[in-house]
């Protein structure tokens, strides 16, 4: 890695004792010598192990749960449905006041996602909860579900979540959040070409090595010890203390060194059900994600669709842009509401454009909730954008890094969310990247600056 | 369920245990004998965090048998360092700032180390090769590689 | 039938934070008897090493080195408020947290060390190695190991600090979608070099050249740990990962590690990274979050090389060799 400090060398200090230093990692010696403390290094005397009975279809109701001959298994210490969880419906964001409350911490009367969690199993051993958990019977009725999100929006499409009512999440906004800069129409008008284009992706999983998971040890008094991977402490915390109708001064949570997260760790799934595990039985139950469970159960980054029309001229200029942006949350919304407006308050991308119109839909469908992940609600979004930027510098016979310095925002520029642009780096970053893969552009570009034009 | 012996030399102290029978070596070291350093990254042999070394040879613990390892010397990362003085690859590993969450790097020390018993001064390909029974996701591997070429450059200067 | 060369480039920005439900994050900041400071957050180290560059941080604002320093995080008795590790917020919300909390501190503790020395203390200055000097007469000095036994067993002083950072929550506008919904932007340019063979489909990315803009590399080394392991995963994630090849359909979803593919040690493309800092007006010493946005240019960038080398777009992720392969049968075929 190089560190090129020539530029903004105006703007930036460097004499600093301790910030910018090569120090060592306090952690590295602890991960070198395997001495770090990994939530799933606590054992404790008596633990119990959970598992998941998880269902096997899409989308279906439960006509019955017979968990007797679970119940009689040889080590089972308790066999927990839906209603033994005090709040069973929840939702993550409702600590921030987004709402509906959509979703079971164990299926009441539906599934709505293939390994959706039904019936917990709590034994003396994994192999004893896993035995169990077969025994568990649960009688389904399948329904029709639907996993392509514009078949979900249609009309007459089998309604995933009936907490929404659509299959679309409902903002203040209406069926998307809405992004409204200059008069998209008259943009297109004017421009000499115009190019629509589409873009989708498939659900990424975030494969931390670590397994998402929880250690939970009652503390003897009445208190209740988490020692969990999340990547939110309170946020967990206080989630739990809601669907388990617990005070949080009874909840302690121990963490904060995590095998790899990538956003996949922050969606509260393993602690309320080992915490109300510990409290029903008085033991130390431990409940970790198998690889297969972390695969295929655990949220991935939503697939998206995104649609980008642009009008742009003979010499260059974007003049309007729309993006409808679909993401699929699966069959609740975690963090997705979330993640769908994001992605309307980050198009049209790093570039300054007098027209433009978004609309970010949150789309629901009978799989695999997804949930953020390392560039939640943008990752997506750019690879759209960027493929879309080198078919118009194509499209008008123009260099395609030439053709982004035209457009490049600059300090001062005004965003389509109405934010002035301020700290921009984007020219500067083309620059250098313009010498290092010696990819030549015109000395007018390589002259340009980030700082407001007369700054 | 039936309860057996095992008994092995874990970094060189003599060990024994009871466990249940069809345990995993995994199972055995991390939540009987207490050594924690290999993790349970996948338990179905896919990522190579619980590797270990039976009798000079790289194996991964959660695919193994403890029953099977009766008599046997184990060596995992928690027994590499000497008096508090780490061990030429733990040493190139934070050199190399080779780690970020970790999780994989005691696995990764066991496959290089194994590597550099048998090949002290190993190309890149077989460095790679050694590597690639290991997952990280965080560091892009690059670091773990330069690591052990350090690692190895290292003892090739202290051995002359 | 050939091997093809082809290059593209991609051009982004990153928002630190999200403060779309309110973004705040706390931190305390107190000394021990012998002047070793304690940082007590609630923050999650995923990897990324904010336990080590929190340390810094408050090493740098009290003025003491970095090894006096220890991060107590992620424990709810203990640690105040931190909304979590998401959003590239880790570094720019806790680390401003820090630094008000450090700041409150290292005032208490000139305090006391101006009393022992008989003098202001706007006088003072530390001089990063664990001593308190006045300004011009560095002769007349104090250690902040006795500054700190100072305070405790004569002085009776708490050498400590609060520290709260709040981007206050930013409702959109209904129908214009005025928002703030980020604070400042982090910025990459990248260009990836493939070869495509169009025989079997398969891409193999030669080099990667990134360029990353993050306002101030804290620890070069660990900028450089994420940015590496970031440009991989890009590069993952435009030639490999799905938990859902065929979707929208359900089926042949991968449950472990060989068949949810990724790039191993023996599938590295040369990388080379070059880092430029503008520092921002919010963030901690200007740094803005880098750990996401180093992963995000490389799938645009791959994705615009492989149409440079054999003249197919593949519009849908992941690009794999069948994906190629059947865009190259249908451009044969018009
Ligand atoms: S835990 Fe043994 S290979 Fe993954
Ligand atoms: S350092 Fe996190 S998996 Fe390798």
């Amino acid at each position: 890695m190089e560190l090129r400090k020539n530029y903004f060398a105006d703007v930036r200090k460097d004499d600093l004792h301790e910030i910018g230093q090569d120090r060592p990692r306090s952690d590295s010696p602890g991960h070198v010598t395997g001495k770090t403390s990994f939530f799933a290094d606590r054992n404790f005397p008596g633990m119990l192990h959970l598992k998941m009975v998880r269902s096997p279809h899409h989308h279906a109701r439960i006509r019955s749960i017979d968990t007797s001959e679970a119940e009689k298994h040889p080590g089972v210490a308790r066999v927990l449905t839906a209603k033994d969880v005090p709040h069973n419906v929840y939702t993550i964001l409702i600590l921030i006041q987004v709402g509906p409350e959509d979703e079971t911490v164990l299926a009441d009367g539906k599934v709505r996602f293939k390994g959706e969690a039904v019936v917990a199993v709590l034994a003396d051993t994994e192999r004893a909860a896993q035995e169990a958990a077969a025994k568990v019977k649960v009688d389904y009725e399948v329904l029709p579900a639907v996993f392509d999100m514009e078949e979900a929006l249609k009309p007459g499409a089998p309604l995933v979540n009936e907490y929404h009512g659509q299959n679309y999440y409902l903002y203040d906004s209406g069926e998307c959040r809405k992004v409204r800069f200059g008069d998209v129409e008259a943009g297109f008008a004017e421009a000499d070409h115009i190019l629509e284009q589409s873009y989708q992706s498939s659900p990424i999983e975030h494969a931390p090595t670590e397994t998402t998971g929880c250690v939970v040890a009652p503390a003897g008094n009445d208190r209740f010890t988490c020692y969990t991977n999340t990547q939110a402490m309170f946020f967990t915390l206080d989630n739990t203390s809601i669907i388990l109708q617990m005070p949080g001064s009874k909840l302690h949570f121990v963490g904060g060194t995590v095998g790899g997260g990538f956003g996949g760790k922050v969606d509260v799934i393993v602690e309320p059900i080992a915490i109300l595990g510990a409290k029903l039985t008085g033991r130390p139950v431990s409940f970790i994600y198998s690889r297969e469970e972390e695969m295929q159960i655990s949220s991935p980054r939503a697939a998206e669709k995104v649609v980008i029309k642009d009008g742009v001229m003979k010499d260059g200029r974007i003049v309007a842009r729309k993006v409808t942006g679909y993401t699929d949350a699966g069959a609740y919304s975690r963090h997705s509401p979330y993640g769908a407006q994001k992605g309307a308050g980050h198009y049209p991308g790093p570039y300054t454009i007098p027209n433009v119109w978004i609309d970010t839909y949150c789309v629901y469908t009978n799989r695999t909730p997804s949930s953020a992940m390392r560039g939640f609600g943008v990752t997506i979004g750019d690879f759209a954008l960027e493929v879309q930027m080198d078919k118009l510098a194509r499209l008008i016979g123009m260099d395609p890094l030439e053709f982004r310095f035209i457009n490049a925002y600059r300090d001062g520029d005004m965003k389509a969310h109405r934010q002035p642009t301020e700290g921009a780096a984007l020219i500067e970053c083309m620059q250098e990247a313009s010498r290092a893969a010696d990819w030549p552009v015109a000395e007018k570009y390589m002259a340009m600056s980030s700082y407001a034009k007369g700054a | 369920m039936a309860k057996v012996p095992v008994q092995f030399t874990l970094n060189g102290s003599e060990t024994a245990e009871f466990i249940d029978s069809g345990s995993t070596l995994l199972h055995a070291l991390r939540d009987k004998i207490g050594d924690t350093s290999p993790k349970g990254g996948c338990h179905q042999g896919t990522c190579g965090a619980c590797s270990v070394i039976i009798d000079g040879e790289l194996r991964l613990s959660c695919l193994t048998l403890a029953e099977n390892c009766n008599g046997t010397a184990i060596t995992t990362t928690s027994g590499l360092s000497e008096g508090g003085v780490l061990h030429p690859l733990q040493r190139a590993f934070l050199d190399a700032f080779a780690s970020q969450c970790g999780f994989c790097t005691p696995g990764m020390i066991m496959a290089a180390k194994v590597l550099l018993d048998h090949t002290p001064n190993p190309s890149r390909d077989e460095v790679v090769q050694a590597l690639s029974g290991n997952i990280c996701r965080c560091t892009g591997y690059e670091p773990i590689i330069q690591a052990v070429l350090l690692a190895a450059r290292a003892n090739s200067q202290n051995a002359a | 039938m050939a091997i093809k060369r082809g290059r593209g480039v991609a051009a982004i920005n990153y928002p630190t934070g999200m403060n779309l439900g309110g973004d705040p994050t706390q931190a305390l900041v107190h000394s021990t008897p012998t002047g070793n400071f304690m940082v007590t957050l609630s923050s999650v180290d995923l990897g990324q090493g904010m336990k080590q560059i929190m340390a810094q941080i408050c090493a740098e604002t009290i003025g003491v080195p970095t090894d006096r320093v220890v991060v107590d995080t992620a424990d709810t008795d203990t640690g105040p408020h931190c909304m979590g590790t998401f959003a590239s917020r880790g570094t720019h919300r806790a680390g401003n947290a820090v630094i008000q909390a450090a700041k409150e501190a290292r005032q208490v503790m000139l305090e006391v060390a101006a009393e022992e020395l008989e003098v202001n203390a706007s006088d003072l200055e530390t001089d990063g190695l664990g001593n308190i000097l006045v300004k011009g007469a560095p002769q007349k000095a104090i250690s902040i190991f006795d500054v700190a036994l100072s305070a405790h067993f004569k002085r009776g002083r708490s050498i400590s600090g609060r520290g709260m950072f709040l981007i206050p929550r930013s409702y959109p506008e209904k129908e214009t979608g005025a928002m703030k919904p980020s604070t400042c932007y982090a910025h990459a340019c990248t260009v990836a070099e493939v070869e495509v063979d169009d025989e079997t489909g398969e891409v193999t990315v030669l080099t990667v050249k990134n360029v990353f803009e993050i306002g101030r590399a804290l620890n070069p080394k660990m900028v450089e740990q994420q940015l590496v392991g970031g440009s991989w995963m890009g590069i993952s994630h435009a030639l490999y990962e799905t938990t859902e090849p065929y979707y929208p359909n359900r089926d042949h979803g991968g449950t472990d590690f060989n068949q949810y593919l990724m790039p191993g040690p023996g599938d590295l493309a040369e990388t080379e990274i070059i880092v430029l800092e503008r520092p921002s007006a919010d963030g901690p010493y200007g740094a803005k979050g880098p750990g996401e946005m180093c992963a995000n240019p490389q799938i645009p960038a791959v994705a615009n090389a492989v149409f440079d080398a054999v003249g197919v777009r593949i519009d849908t992720l992941p690009i794999t060799p069948e994906r190629i392969l059947r865009a190259l049968r249908a451009q044969a075929a018009t």
